[in-house]
Order: C-alpha cells, then structure tokens, then sequence
C-alpha cells in the first residue's frame, strides 16, 4: 500500500503519482472574487452557494473556501458557509480547502467539515512552537495542511529560500509533529510574471525549479500554488490570463505541481492556445528572450476579451420550462426558480395548475429517485426547498386567486404531522410537511415524542382532516399502532398516514390497518405524500380510495400471514417446563364464600369515588404528574386543580342526577388447570360437570436463566391435585352517559362532555377497583384481613390478580365472550360486546380474578408456531382463524 | 496485558453481540429501571439502558459473561448513550461520569475473571461511544440547512467526559461506534486526544461506521471510503461497520474498507435486515454463513454482532472465525 494523499468530501479523493492535476475552485473567495465578496457582505448565501455550485460543475475537484476580509466576520461566514454547503450533496460530494490567514477562521472551518480537507494554509512565519502548535491541531482535526514557504524573515522570493524553508518546515512537521508526509502540500509562492520589474523575471522559473527539488527531495509531499498570481499583470484580458495560466500549470505539472488552485470554469487547454500567442507566453514564464514582456504586453492590446464560462455550465437552461422547473427540483438549484415559475404561471391557466403540474411532476421525479436509492437525504431536503421556493412565489397569486374564485383555491385540507412517542427523528417528518405545505395543505406539526393523546386532542382541537405519523427507530411501530388503536378508540374515522424509515407497506397492512377503520396508508416518501393525500381528501375520489386501499392491505395480510420468522423461542414443550413453580401440596386454598354469579344493579357512585386513580385522569388532560402532588406543579399546578375542581363539581352532579349508572356481575366458580395452560370451570363443588374450558397462552420467548415462560393457568392448581376457584367480573360506570353527553354538545360544551367522558372511565376502574377488593375481602374473602389505602390498591399491592381479556397476560380477545357467558354479563349489566369484542359502554372493565399469592401481572408476548397449532387444537378452531385473533403475538409471519 | 495488535496478527478477535437484544429479555419495568436510587426522577427512565450499569448492574455483568461464555475476545462497555448529550433526554446528564466509570468496571471485572480461567485467551473491554442523538453535520430543520443542532465544541466536550470514565473504569480500548455522522466521530476522536493528552495515557482506538442503507452511503452522505479518509488520521487500530445492515448487505461496504485501510477491519453487522415488525431473526446459523464468507475472503480481523445478535449468533461466530486467517495488514510502502 502506497502514502497517498486521500482526501474526502461525501465521497473521497485519492492523489496518486499517476493521478491528473488536481484542480481546486478559486471563485468562493472574497480576497479574489468581488462578486463574492459582495455576495457573503449582503449574506445572499443561496447565491454564493451557486457560485460553488459552478465551481463544482465546471470540474473543480476541491473547493478553496476564503473569508478573509476585514468589513466580514470571517469566523461566522466561514462556519454559515461551510454548513450550507454540507447540506450541498452536489457541493459537498468534493473536498474543501479552508482558506485563511487567519487561525480562528482556520479552526472554526474544521469544525465544520465532515470529510478530510485541507488547511490552506499554515506557515513558519510566526515561529516554530506556533507552527507545531497548529499542525497538532490540524492533525487532531483531521486535515491536510498546505505550508506556505513563509518564515520568520519573510516571504520566500527566490529558489534558495523556498527550499531552505520547505525542508525545515517538512523536518519539523515529519519529526517532531509525526504529521503524515503525503498529507503535506507545499505553496512555494507563485508570483507575478512580466510586470516590468526585473526581478520579477525569474518568478515562474524559480518556481519550477523549486517544485522540481521538493518532489524530487521531500519524500511523498506535494505541491500547489494560486495559479492566477502569475497573469496579475494582465488582469481584465481573460485570453491572455487564461494562456498564462494554462502554459504556467503544463511547466508546472512537468515539474511535479500536482494541484493548483484555478478557476476551473476558466481553463484553456494547453494544446488549444493560439502558437503565437503560446510562445509569448512561454517566453516570458521561462525568461527566454529580454523584450518577452513587452511582446506579449503589445500582443494583448490586440485581443479581445471573451468569456466563455457561460455555456459551461447553464445547457440545462435551453430546456422547456418544465424540464426546467424538474432540473432545478432534482438538483436542488433554486437561482432560477422564481424566474422559470413565473414563465409557468403565464403558460398555465392558474397558479394551482403549476403547483399540480411541473412541479409536482418534479417532485415525483425525485420521490422516485429517492425511493430507488439513486438520490438521498440531504438532496430531498433541498428539493422540498426549492419547491417550497416556488410555491412561496406563486402565493400571492394563489390569494388573488382565491379572492376571485373562493371555492377553487381554498387550502387543499388540515393534515397534523407527528413524530410519534418515543422517537426524536424527526427529518422525514419535515420533508413531508414541507411537500405538503407547498401544495396547498395547511400543517400543523406537532413535533417529536408525541404521545398518543396528544395527537388526537390536537387532532380534534385542529379539526384536521389527515394525521401523519413518522418515527424512525423500531419501538415506533408499535406506538403507532396504538395511535392508530387509540384514534379508533376515541371514535375518530379521518385518514391516518404512517412513514419513516423502519414502516413499511406490510407493518401497515398487517399491524395498522387492522386496528383503525379509517383508511390508513403507508406512504413510502414525501413526494408520494401529495397523491395520496389529495386522494383521501377528493370528494370524487375518496370513497373508492378508501375501499381500494382497505382491500390491498387486506389482501397483503393474507398473503403475508404463513410466512416464518426465527425470534428466539423455546418450544412450548420446554416453555411449560419452565413454567413458575408453586407448591401446591403446602398451599392452602380458601374457599369462596359463595358459588356463582352475584349482580349489582345501580352501584352507588359515591362509594366508588375514592376508589378513584386520579393519575392518569390528569394524563388525559395533558397534566402529567402524580396526584395529589401534582398540584404542586409549578407550571400547571393550578391547572390541575381547576380541573379537579371542575371534576368534583361534575362528579357531584353525577351522584345528584343520576347522570351515570354502575352495574356489575361477579362470579366465583370451582376450577382446576388441566394440560398445563387451560382452566376447567365446574358446574359445582363435585367437579364433575364441567361447565366451560378456558384456554390461555404461555410466554414462549427464550428467558434469561431464572426467569419462567408464564402463562395465567399456572396460577390455578392442577387437577386431581386440590381443590381451587376462579373469579370473573364485568363491571361498568358508563351507562345511560349518551343522554348527557347530548346535552353538552347541544350547548357546544366539549370541555364538559370529555369530562363527563373521563370521568366515567375513571368511576369504571374505581368500580373494577372497589369490587376487587370486595371480592377478596367480603365474598372469596382469602384476605380478610387486608387494609390497604387507596394508593397501595393503585400500586397493586393487593394480593391476586385481576387480568382482562385483550390485555398482555390473555390477549386472546375471544376468551371475551366466554366471560360474558359465564357471568350472563349482558343482561346482569348492560354491558355488550361489539363484533370485535369491544365493551359497549366503553366506560366499563372485565376480567378473570386469580387468588394465588404467586398470581402476578406479566405480558404473553410473541409466540411461536407450536403453541398457536396446540392453541388452536384446544379451542378447537382453525388454524387460520385462531392466528387471526392472535395476529399481535404472532412470533412468526 | 496482552499486546492487542499481537493476537490481531494471529487469529481474528471476536466481539459481543447486542446489549439491548439481551436486556429485553429480562422484560424489565419502569420501576426496575429507577431502582431505589431513581425511584423519585421526574422522567421515565425505562428504555435507559445505559443506567443499569447502575442500578442492575448484575443484569449488566451476566449479560457480559454470556457473550465472554460465548467465546467474545472484546465485549463492549454498555455505555451507548453514556454521554450528557444523550443522557439529557432523561436529565440524568449529572451521572454520565459515573455511568462510564460503573460501566468499565463491570466489563473489566468479568474480563479479568475469564482471563484468570484461561490466560491464553485474554479478554478485552472497549469502551463503548455512540453516536449521540444530534448531527453536526446535518441540519434538524429543512428550512434553515446552515441550522445545527448540536456543535463540534459541544460534542468534544460531551465525549471528553465520556471518555474520561471509560479510561478510568478500566478500559482496555476505545471504540467510536454506529457513526452516522463522521463529524461527529471527527469530534470523538478529537475529545479522545485531548483526554490522552491530559491524562498521560493512551489506549487503543477502534472506529466503527454505519452505512445506513443500499445507497452505501453513511446518514450524513458519505461513502465507506470517504469515511474512512475521514477518520483516519486518529492513529487507529481498527476501522469497520456496523449496524443498520446485515452481513449480506454490508459486504460490498466491507470490501471497500478492507481494500483502502492501514489498520485493522472489524465488522458487527446486524442479525439481519429487520423485518417489518422492527426484529431482527436471521439465526445464528444463517449469519454465520454470511460471515464466514468475510472470513474467508480475508476482510477481517474483528468480528462481531450488532442488533438482534446473541450469545449464540457469538458462538456461531468464533467456531468459523478460528478456521480462518485474519486479515494482513498491508505493508506501507516508502
């Protein structure tokens, strides 16, 4: 392996020995460029990002970035630069040369730069211990380093002195620093030629000769210089300049120059230069005749300028508008977009049409492009810039427009984008909003970490018509599906979009779109965003939209499902080996103090009040914190107490009015586990008769030593071993609650109607609570004795358990159903079970009731194959049937 | 201590597989991740993994021996996120020192005891240093792309204090790792330097990449090879990629760095692509074949398991690694 100089921007530059000259853009340089300069003084950075741009394009290999003027900050434009270029794929793909004679701008450019870029340059000028100092640092940074033959006397100005300083320099740097020789460049000073000065005769010549010695003598360092000093004297006649220049670099290439910083979009081809006007040139850079100067001063009066870098790099602006308008957006380049949008607003009827049509073609281009890896991120984001450029144009348009003709060009719609909890990625989501802002729709982008409840009231409080949701790790996928379960849960029907790196169309299909009626599209990038959301929103369309969209994904989940994945799980064997290890031979079982069922018909509220776990009724109003400390809360504090207060006034009116009825039917009945993980439910206390079988699922992913595969049935003793019971429940607080909740809205009174709402959730639980306790001190009564307080029942210090149906520990929703029979639920309490198992009224909780001091709260988590096939022979239903109702722990495809 | 550098010539060294995979089989709480010590923080804290170096740290500690069990000749600090930029987000910033101190110590314990058992086969700690969740060279917000969210200065600092606990804890290596923005890394390196200096003392260091995607480009947009040119300047002993990919789609990326680097070649790729549920389930076995093909084509001198990999992807690993030669350093030519 050889000692190359390897440089990088978004993509790497290696110089090797048999490598062409090096070309290194000149132009973003304030000292040599007035049109620069006055672009970074007026901070039009856009436009000074153009005259990189072209640099880049017209074939610079690295980029000499220079600041150094005094009226400029240079420390802040050198860093305002250097970070709009990295956001700059087709700038920023080449390496950079931070220019300056001044170290704070030198330092503050490293830490800009991602890729390995050259410091230009450092010199010994000010000292030895400096000179090290810097090159420590800029070797710390990670650079190469340009070292200018400059010392504590003064500029080299002649062969003798540029060698004397470039081999002390490269002695010091190699021993002392141990910087790596093939990251050193040396700058032996290019100074002007044929200036009338005698002693500036020897200028290109000496230079020559110098290069020649530090490649021949400096093992595996370089050489470089500002090409355009040489022609100063010639300044205003590009034909000559340009000549010199490219004569100056074909001697200082055979002498072993091997970069120079030019302007690239200004180089004549050696080969190409007029002979005459060639060997004046050279005569003067090689010193070969006395009168060389004044030979080709009079030579140049006699030629005119031209300037041909404009056709270098603008072919593509000999295209139609619209291939314009998609250059520019597949680019990224805005200079033009005003003037090329405007050309489409006079071709097109209206400004809409321009929105709809070249650029949103522009658009799909580079979704397209995106989508197939050809183009990526930092392209995008410069995309969605330039469009947001060309829509922002056409805005005051789009209003006139909208005043004429009010229907037509009214916001497309609402959409409210968030990062969903959990998840701070937030760059697709942006990328999104922007696309869809720009056409036409309004955003409300709710940010990063959004929990569910947040999106949906802002969703309700926005009156959106489209929720988006990205995220970009892993754990968001699930926190989508719950949005997703939560919006269907509050009843919302809007369409839901979901993106971001790790969702995709099948996670959508299979996990999403199940949980959600409303229709819920997977949008693989931004440029997509738009069709699909003027789909959903069209009133033409949107029906068939929906209805096409629910059975592609219908169709994907049933083709998706069979497949197999191979997450660590045990066997179902092995995991019942597992199992938690209870002693039943030394328990004592209590028995109940009744068998059956026993009903509560209008429960009084007021006993179920203190049961209340006012926590998470704060959560739901956005006020997180423990109650009652909450009302410490130095922000919202007084908030909460409003609320509570509020609540209590509408909790009293609840007992006074009658507002809402509790309702609730327990049961306890003789049991036994069987086959490790059913439960058999008897008739009576002779066991004989079995009345129903209840069918639970076992933890199956492979658990760290100690820890058992859990499954509910294990806390139930085994047949013929002893005795045991299990309890059932089904309790509400929500009836009759639509006849108020008519009310307030007749009186526009939302505050009150999600309170009333909240509420009776709340008075639920409490119920489920309250009868729990009931239960275990009054009716099986296996804990006469307990005393615990409201926030000891919270935190579950009670001893059994209470698990519902659809919940980690039985996930199965269709054991629900089985509950409902055995307690006769529907007609005990009201409560009614939808086509999905859902409860009716919503404000109401059921479950199973486990005894065992071991009974504890766990999740069933994935499981694998075996145990859904045995599952399934259990319930005795179809494979196919059972994998559907088990499709969230599915650990298989 | 063993000279690292002479096992790298011998045989290809083995690192652990993921922590967060072997952490979620404990189906650890909120509650478990506060402890006694947390149990009033104003912020959840489940999902911290890094801070049950603190409050679990037997979990931690078993979950090394498993991997050291497993045949791993490196494991791997659990100090992902132990920086204060990214610790910020549950505003523990005030223990990061600690959480890398506590971290190192744990790995060196269990390593000094698996050494003890064999001292032919010596077992190493490198500290782990991630990327952080802020981009230096990326702007968080499209309408602004000179924006940055975080700076280089902020970053050295942050690191510094990161590193510093790993070196004091015990680490035997540094290893910058699942870099998506090398500047950020470039900031690492330069905090690393800075501590070396101050403290006197100077560790080996390993440089990991993550090439996010079939574009083969890192999430601030550079190639495997101007990643490397990038970071090389560091004096490393090693360079490679992990994460994001699995080893199929890492290899061409692989191949790159393998041709181009002085140093060392390390690959942890991920169990696979994940599916679309967010897991990883390429089996031991399955990866195992996709590595031995590395092995055999002479890309590598570490080898190890980024997401969803266990214990057994690990020991499926070091059966193949040792049938083969590692990779030779090239020889610098003058």
């Amino acid at each position: 392996m050889n000692k190359f100089l390897k440089l990088s921007g978004l993509e790497p530059l290696i110089i090797r020995p048999d490598s062409n000259f090096v070309n290194v853009g000149e132009r973003t340089n304030v000292t040599g460029s007035a049109k620069f300069l006055k672009l970074i003084k007026d901070e039009k950075y856009e436009d000074a990002l153009s005259v990189a741009r072209e640099q880049v394009e017209g074939g610079a290999q690295i980029l000499d970035v220079n600041m150094d003027e005094g009226m400029l900050d240079g420390v802040y434009a050198m860093t305002t630069f250097l970070n709009l270029i990295a956001s700059e794929p087709d700038i920023s793909k080449i390496p950079i040369m931070i220019d300056s004679s001044k170290w704070e701008i030198i330092e503050a450019g490293l830490k800009c730069v991602q890729g390995k870029c050259i410091v230009n340059s450092i010199s010994l000028k000010g000292g030895e211990a400096e000179f090290i100092r810097q090159a420590k640092l800029i070797r710390n940074y990670g650079a190469a380093v340009i070292v200018m033959a400059f010392d504590e006397d003064g500029q080299a100005d002649s062969y003798e002195r540029r060698i004397e300083i470039c081999s002390r320099s490269y002695k010091i740097l190699t021993d002392t620093v141990k910087f790596p020789a093939e990251d050193i460049i040396f700058d032996p000073n290019i100074f002007p030629v044929a200036t009338g000065m005698e002693e500036h005769r020897q200028n290109a010549i000496d230079f020559f000769r110098a290069t020649k010695w530090i490649r021949t003598n400096l093992p595996h360092s370089h050489v470089s210089g500002g090409v355009s000093n040489v022609s100063f004297s010639f300044r205003g006649n590009n034909t000559v300049r340009e000549a010199m220049h490219a004569a100056f670099l074909y001697h200082g290439i055979q002498n072993g120059m091997d970069m120079g910083i030019v302007n690239p979009t200004m180089l004549e081809v050696y080969d190409d230069i007029d002979k005459t006007l060639l060997e004046l040139v050279e005569d003067v850079l090689l010193d070969r005749k006395d009168d060389a100067t004044e030979r080709l001063m009079s030579y140049a009066e006699t030629v005119k300028k031209k300037d041909k870098k404009e056709e270098v790099f603008d072919q593509w602006r000999s295209g139609t508008v619209e291939q314009r308008l998609a250059h520019a957006l597949v680019k990224g380049i805005v200079d033009f977009i005003d003037i090329d949008t405007e050309e489409a607003r006079l071709k097109y009827d209206k400004p809409l049409h321009v929105i709809e049509g070249p650029l949103m073609d522009g658009m799909n281009i580079v979704g397209d492009l995106f989508g197939s890896g050809k183009m990526f991120l930092p392209q995008v984001v410069k995309s969605a810039r330039v469009m947001k450029k060309a829509v922002a144009y056409l805005e005051p348009f789009l209003e006139e427009e909208k005043k004429k003709n009010p229907a037509s060009a009214q916001v497309q719609g609402k959409i409210l984008m968030a990062t969903v909890k959990g998840d701070v990625h937030d760059i697709g989501k942006n990328i999104v909003g922007v696309v869809l802002a720009c056409n036409n729709y309004e955003i409300i982008d709710i940010g990063v970490m959004v929990p569910a409840d947040k999106i949906i009231k802002l969703a309700i409080e926005h009156q959106v018509n489209i929720i988006g949701l990205s995220g970009l790790i892993t754990p968001s996928l699930d926190e989508m599906v719950y949005v997703a379960k939560e919006m269907e849960r509050v009843g919302m029907n809007i369409p839901l979009l979901i993106g971001g790196a790790t969702t995709s169309k099948i996670h959508t299909a299979v996990k999403i779109d199940p949980v959600y009626s409303g229709s819920v599209v997977h949008v693989l990038d931004a440029s997509k965003s738009v069709t699909v959301a003027s789909s959903l929103l069209s009133n033409d369309q949107k029906e068939a939209f929906h209805k096409d969209i629910k059975e592609s994904y219908e169709t994907m989940r049933e083709a998706h499902k069979g497949k197999k994945s191979n997450v660590e799980y045990v066997s179902i064997e092995d995991a019942r080996k597992n199992k938690i290890k209870i002693d039943w031979k030394l328990d004592q079982i209590q028995e109940p103090t009744f068998i059956g069922t026993k009903v509560f018909t209008d429960y009084s509220i007021e006993e179920l009040i203190e049961y209340i776990d006012w926590t998470p009724f704060f959560s739901t109003w956005e006020l997180n914190g423990k109650y009652p400390r909450i009302f410490e809360n130095e922000k919202y504090g007084a908030e909460a107490k409003e609320l509570y207060d509020n609540a209590q006034k509408l909790l009293k009116r609840i007992v006074d009015e009658k507002l809402l009825i509790a309702k609730a039917v327990i049961g306890i009945f003789p049991a036994n586990s069987i086959h490790d993980d059913d439960i058999e439910i008897y008739e009576d206390e002779s066991r004989t008769k079995i009345k129903c079988t209840l069918h639970h699922l076992r933890q199956q992913v492979k658990k760290a030593p100690g820890i058992p595969n859990m499954c509910l049935a294990d806390f139930i003793a085994p047949k013929n071993i002893k005795n045991d019971f299990i309890g059932a429940f089904a309790v509400t607080a929500g009836l009759d609650i639509e006849k108020t909740i008519q009310e307030f809205e007749s009186h526009h009174d939302d505050y009150n109607s999600i309170l009333l709402k909240a509420l009776a959730d709340r008075l639920a639980e409490a119920f489920a609570e309250r009868m729990h306790e009931r239960v275990r001190k009054e009716f099986w009564a296996y804990n006469i004795e307990e005393k615990l307080s409201n926030d000891e029942l919270i935190e579950e210090k009670y001893i059994g358990i209470r698990p519902a149906p659809g919940y980690p520990a039985c996930p199965d929703h269709t054991e629900k159903p089985l509950l409902f029979q055995l307690l006769d639920a529907t007609k005990n309490t009201g409560i009614y079970l939808t086509e999905n198992n859902a409860m009716y009224p919503a404000a109401s909780v059921s479950g199973w009731y486990f005894a065992h001091p071991a009974a504890q709260y766990f999740g069933v988590g994935k499981i694998a194959k075996d145990q859904v096939i045995d599952y399934a022979s259990r319930k005795k239903l179809l494979l196919d049937e059972t994998e559907k109702h088990l499709s969230p722990n599915l650990g298989y495809e | 201590m063993t000279d690292i550098k002479q096992l790298l010539n011998k045989r290809i060294l083995i690192l652990d597989g993921a922590m967060g995979t072997m952490i979620q089989r404990y189906q650890l709480n909120e509650n478990d991740f506060r402890g006694e010590r947390f149990k009033n923080h104003s912020l959840d804290l489940q999902g911290n993994n890094d801070l049950l170096s603190i409050v679990r740290p037997d979990i931690i500690e078993a979950i090394h021996k498993a991997y050291l069990d497993a045949g791993s000749d490196i494991i791997e600090t659990n100090t992902f996120s132990g920086t204060t930029i990214a610790q910020a987000d549950y505003k523990l910033e005030s223990i990061v020192y600690e959480l890398n101190y506590e971290s190192a110590r744990i790995a060196k314990k269990a390593c000094m005891e698996y050494t003890a058992m064999d001292p032919s086969k010596p077992r190493f700690v490198a500290g782990a240093i991630g990327p952080t969740n802020r981009t230096a060279s990326i702007s968080p917000d499209v309408n602004n792309p000179g924006f940055r969210a975080i700076t280089f200065d902020e970053l050295v600092e942050a690191y510094a204090l990161q590193v510093k606990g790993l070196i004091e804890g015990g680490a035997d290596l540094l290893l910058v790792e699942t870099v998506f923005d090398t500047l950020n890394c470039k900031a690492a390196l330069f905090a690393i330097h800075q501590v070396f200096d101050e403290l006197n003392k100077e560790l080996p260091i390993m440089v990991s990449g993550t090439i996010t995607d079939a574009s083969g480009r890192t999430l601030s947009g550079q190639t495997a090879e101007a990643f490397y040119i990038s970071v090389s300047h560091a004096n490393l002993l090693s360079v490679g990629l992990n994460c994001a990919l699995g080893a199929k789609e890492m290899r061409p990326y692989l191949e790159a760095i393998s041709k181009m680097a002085d140093c060392y070649v390390s690959a942890y790729p991920n169990a696979g692509l994940p599916n679309e549920f967010g897991q990883y389930d390429e089996s031991p076995e399955q990866m195992g074949k996709q590595v031995e093909e590395f092995c055999a084509s002479g890309f590598i001198n570490i080898l190890g398991g980024c997401c969803g990999t266990t214990p057994d992807h690990i020991k499926v690993m070091a059966t193949i690694a040792a049938k083969y030669n590692p990779r030779q350093l090239p020889i610098l030519q003058d």
